[in-house]
């Protein structure tokens, strides 16, 4: 199959909290979780989005951020957008019984088909980090699949008041976990990472940065000596300890390097 | 067993094949892991005048034949590559930098800039069909190309020259010539061919977002072999060959059309990095098998 977009229908639209909505679309995209599609709106822009559900239906899960993501938010059942994929590597689950799902923000979107997935075998104890109560995702879905649920808010107005690094922290301290996996805020990832090299428990962090082909031929993804669309989008702690630009650096569309902080401004 | 070592313009290398300019050339950590992926010499993207975004997505899409693009020639500006310059430099690998303009000034004052770092080669990209102001306005007539060509060279003291040819014009030849007459040390053929375009029948629309796109990949590999054996018959300078070449038997084909080193770029999307090694071993175990010692043997060897 040729990597060029496809368009299919949304069948069903979803609300997940205030800015945040998943998209069912009417194709089966054979993937594993972790893996991205890339989402095209016809005459704006195309962008990569985590795989929020496989099976009949795929799922993607938007949320509010630039012009693309808002064009997408406002468009409903029967519209039709394109998508190629599925894209990039994998969680790998293989062997592993006690993990930890660190998920913060619209992060959840990428670990939720991974939590799912590793219940099969072991339920995972799991972390869900947001700003506050309103921007907690998948909170109901992560429950069911969640040996334990912990919750954390940066103002405390559910569940302990904190960072999830925090909470991991502390759980660190009294389980032995065989992984933890994460997905969230670039910042959050970094301190996730740091911990478990600290306790030497093994570690897999789902990146992001802006993407063009999807495929691994451009370079615009670079992290290091990585691309985050084919090497990526999941990386162990023993390889991102000596990427220098973890946590720190990104390219924005011109392939010039900045500070993460005005990457993320720039939303691009 | 076969040798596969080439030179170009005093640029050692243990191979032929070369990473193509615009592929992963954005970092400078990228190119060096290229190189320990087994390319003979890699090819950062070209610089240009001023901090450029390139086109919005998609920009890049694969249609079982081939790839087509319009990037569009992003750059961070040449004074914003200090990062790249440095971890090229450090690692000590073979490379060849790129530059773009919108104008003769603009070309004039990247390669200034750029020739002050004494790379080994510089390629000019005459032949980009991804904007309206750059690149293949210049690169479709003689007298253009040969006016960037001859100012370009004119700033680059010793650092040898390259042009980057597009295969979209009839007057190919001319422009090779012209470019060598100018001063180029070196001629690098083909740019992307086309541009071509994509409808998705039913959003009704362009796929890529500049509607039109480049081509390049194994659907244009015929046309870039005949480039290359014209520029061998017509110019005296050496020719990196590419377009399409995926596999050892590709690369021996464009050496026999007279290509010094064999340029590849979108078999990475088939292949991943691991294509230098393969077209490598492919091309050695050819060369063994028919007595071929060098590359010097064989190259040109379509000709009369």
């Amino acid at each position: 199959m040729s990597d060029m977009p496809r368009s299919v229908e949304i069948t069903k639209v979803r609300k997940e909290n205030h800015h945040t909505k998943t998209f069912f679309l009417d194709t089966a995209i054979d993937s594993h979780p972790g893996q991205f599609v890339m989402a095209w709106i016809p005459q704006l822009d195309e962008k990569p989005y985590s795989i929020s559900y496989s099976g009949k239906e795929l799922g993607i899960t938007v949320q509010e951020r630039g012009e693309f993501s808002k064009k997408l938010l406002d468009m409903r059942e029967g519209d039709l957008i394109g998508v190629r994929g599925p894209y990039g590597n994998y969680f790998d689950t293989e062997g592993v019984k006690g993990a930890c799902v660190v998920a913060g923000g619209c992060g959840a979107a990428a670990v939720a088909n991974l939590v799912e997935a590793l219940a099969k075998v072991e339920k995972p104890t799991v972390i869900l980090g947001a700003r506050d109560s309103k921007n907690l995702l998948f909170e109901e879905r992560l429950r069911k699949s969640a040996g334990e649920l912990y919750i954390t808010t940066d103002d405390g107005s559910k569940g302990a008041k904190g960072f999830a690094t925090q909470a991991l922290e502390k759980l660190l301290n009294e389980e032995q976990f065989d992984m933890v996996y994460t997905c969230g805020p670039e910042i959050m990832m970094k301190g996730v990472m740091d911990l478990c090299n600290k306790k030497k428990v093994y570690s897999q962090i789902s990146m992001e940065r802006y993407m063009k082909c999807g495929f691994g031929v451009c370079g615009q993804c670079a992290l290091g000596r990585y691309l985050v669309c084919r090497d990526g989008p999941v990386f162990t702690g023993e390889q991102l300890k000596d990427v220098p630009d973890f946590g720190k650096w990104a390219r924005l569309k011109s392939g010039k390097k900045v500070p993460l902080k005005e990457y993320a401004e720039k939303k691009c | 067993m076969a040798d596969l070592s080439t030179e170009l313009l005093g640029l050692r290398m243990k191979n032929p094949t070369v990473l193509a300019a615009g592929f992963l050339g954005i970092s400078g950590e990228l190119l060096v892991r290229v190189v320990e992926e087994g390319a003979g010499a890699v090819t950062m993207k070209p610089a240009g005048p001023y901090e450029r975004e390139g086109n919005a997505n998609p920009c890049v899409i694969e249609w079982n034949h081939g790839l087509a693009n319009c990037v569009g020639l992003p750059s961070p500006g040449y004074r914003n590559m200090e990062d790249e310059w440095s971890e090229i430099k450090k690692a000590g690998i073979p490379y060849i930098a790129g530059i773009y303009g919108g104008s003769v000034d603009e070309f004039v004052e990247v390669a200034k800039f750029v020739a002050g770092k004494k790379p080994p080669l510089i390629e000019v990209n005459i032949s980009c069909p991804n904007t309206n102001e750059h690149g293949q306005i210049f690169g479709t007539e003689p007298e253009s190309a040969a006016e960037v060509i001859g100012a370009v060279k004119r700033v680059c003291g010793k650092v040898p020259v390259m042009a980057k040819l597009t295969p979209n014009t009839h007057k190919f030849i001319e422009v090779a010539k012209a470019c060598e007459e100018a001063g180029a040390d070196a001629l690098s053929a083909i740019n992307t061919l086309g541009p071509g375009m994509f409808i998705d029948i039913e959003a009704r629309k362009p796929v890529l977002s500049f509607k039109t796109g480049g081509l390049s990949g194994a659907a244009v590999r015929p046309i870039a072999v005949r480039c290359v054996y014209q520029l061998y018959e017509n110019v005296k300078v050496p020719i990196v060959g590419m377009g399409g070449v995926e596999n050892g038997k590709d690369a021996i084909e464009m050496v026999m059309a007279g290509a010094t080193c064999v340029g590849i770029g979108s078999a990475i999307h088939k292949c991943g990095l691991g294509v230098f090694k393969k077209v490598c071993t492919e091309m050695e175990s050819w060369m063994d098998a028919n007595n071929v010692k060098n590359l010097e043997e064989i190259r040109g060897s379509a000709h009369e």
